[in-house]
């Protein structure tokens, strides 16, 4: 039987990974040594609560939201 | 995780609130928050013509769209500062949004490009200038949105700071006891001098997080990657410390920016004061026309310093 992993994107900056599932997102955060308040974990199109478990078919984004500007 | 208002599951966690919401309930509830800023710092009233600064970030791209949502008459002027891609990519976002804005509300888009206007793009201006870049386009940015939102009449030119954005600069003010500084962190500041235009923030109570979870769900496809000249910048720094604050205990950011907005309320003198100040010291630049301190305003220094050759 093949083995899944679960993909993992992080934006800025641009890093893919792949790690064992299943994981809720707020193990992954502390994994990846990440301020949850700094970031959104998007499981395809949708938002995902630190709670939610993340299996190994999933393919997530882990979005920087800080920006260091404005208008 | 359950959205706390309905039975739907929750997409977001709000701990600094004690509550989660679902998607529809999230939106409405940024709304409720824009809204309540918007009536209790006298922002603007129904009537009035408001500029948004947007610049394809999602918290620009975001408040044009909650203003507009609301009911507002928002149009919006985009600064293309000519940074490469960047840039181009950023431009293309307002662009593609405005025409949906156009489309659906009637909204308009201004564009000003820095490139042919002042000889060259941000970058090679601040080379130019030896000034760090991020000072340069602060300049640039304020003197522009100020000229087209009193040459256009609007009533009143909105940016889209959040509460992440004003606890970081009130850090790194209070780090420097930079309190000349202080009067201008308020929500709304007042057109003190004319030639000023009248400024808000609506996106105050909100954070960063939140308003990056707002685009997400409401699908506005913003600029995620993060301005290259902004690499190593202060507020970044400010910004992280706050937030592992926050982490360690919800509603700090909250307490801290909201808390010095109350203290400076109950000094009803700070908008008078301001004013008073402002119309003591200011006159308009002889170049331009616009308000400044000095003989010369410091985006025409600038930019007489640019084509002096070296």
């Amino acid at each position: 039987m093949m083995a899944h992993t679960m993909k993992v994107r992080l934006t800025n900056p641009l890093k893919d990974l792949e790690l064992p599932g299943p994981t809720r997102v707020h193990q992954l955060l502390q994994k990846l040594n990440l301020i949850p308040e700094a970031y959104l974990v998007i499981r395809g199109d949708e938002l995902v609560t630190e709670d939610e478990v993340l299996q190994d078919t999933d393919s997530v984004e882990i979005r920087a939201v800080i920006s260091g500007g404005g208008v | 995780m359950r959205c706390k208002k309905c039975p739907h599951k929750a997409v977001i966690n709000l701990p600094r609130h004690h509550i989660a919401f679902c998607q529809s309930c999230f939106t409405e509830f940024v709304h409720t928050q824009v809204a309540r800023g918007i009536k209790s710092q006298r922002m603007f009233a129904p009537q009035d013509r408001i500029l948004v600064a947007v610049s394809g970030g999602k918290d620009s791209l975001a408040l044009w769209n909650i203003l507009l949502k609301l009911g507002y008459h928002a149009d919006a002027l985009y600064i293309d500062l000519g940074i490469g891609d960047y840039s181009a990519q950023s431009r293309q976002k307002v662009e593609t949004f405005a025409d949906k804005a156009r489309e659906a509300y009637g909204a308009n888009l201004h564009i000003h490009t820095v490139d042919p206007d002042e000889g060259a793009g941000i970058r090679e201006l601040a080379n130019v200038l030896h000034r760090p870049t991020c000072s340069t386009c602060g300049t640039v940015k304020r003197y522009q949105f100020n000229r087209v939102a009193v040459e256009q009449n609007y009533d009143v030119m909105a940016t889209g700071h959040n509460l992440d954005d004003e606890a970081a600069r009130l850090l790194g003010n209070v780090l420097r006891w930079q309190t000349e500084y202080l009067d201008k962190q308020a929500p709304t500041l007042p057109a003190s001098f004319e030639g000023f235009a009248k400024k808000v923030k609506p996106l105050y109570r909100l954070t960063e997080r939140e308003m990056a979870a707002y685009a997400v769900i409401n699908r506005i496809d913003y600029i995620v990657e993060e301005c290259p000249m902004a690499k190593g910048a202060k507020m970044l720094v400010y910004k992280e410390v706050l937030n592992r604050l926050e982490a360690e205990s919800p509603g700090t950011k909250q307490a801290f920016y909201w808390g010095f907005l109350e203290k400076q309320a109950s000094n009803k003198q700070t908008t008078e004061t301001m004013a008073t100040h402002d119309r003591a010291v200011l006159h308009p630049c002889l170049t331009c026309g616009q308000p400044t301190s000095g003989e010369i305003c410091s985006y025409c220094k600038m930019m007489a310093r640019a084509k002096t050759p070296a």
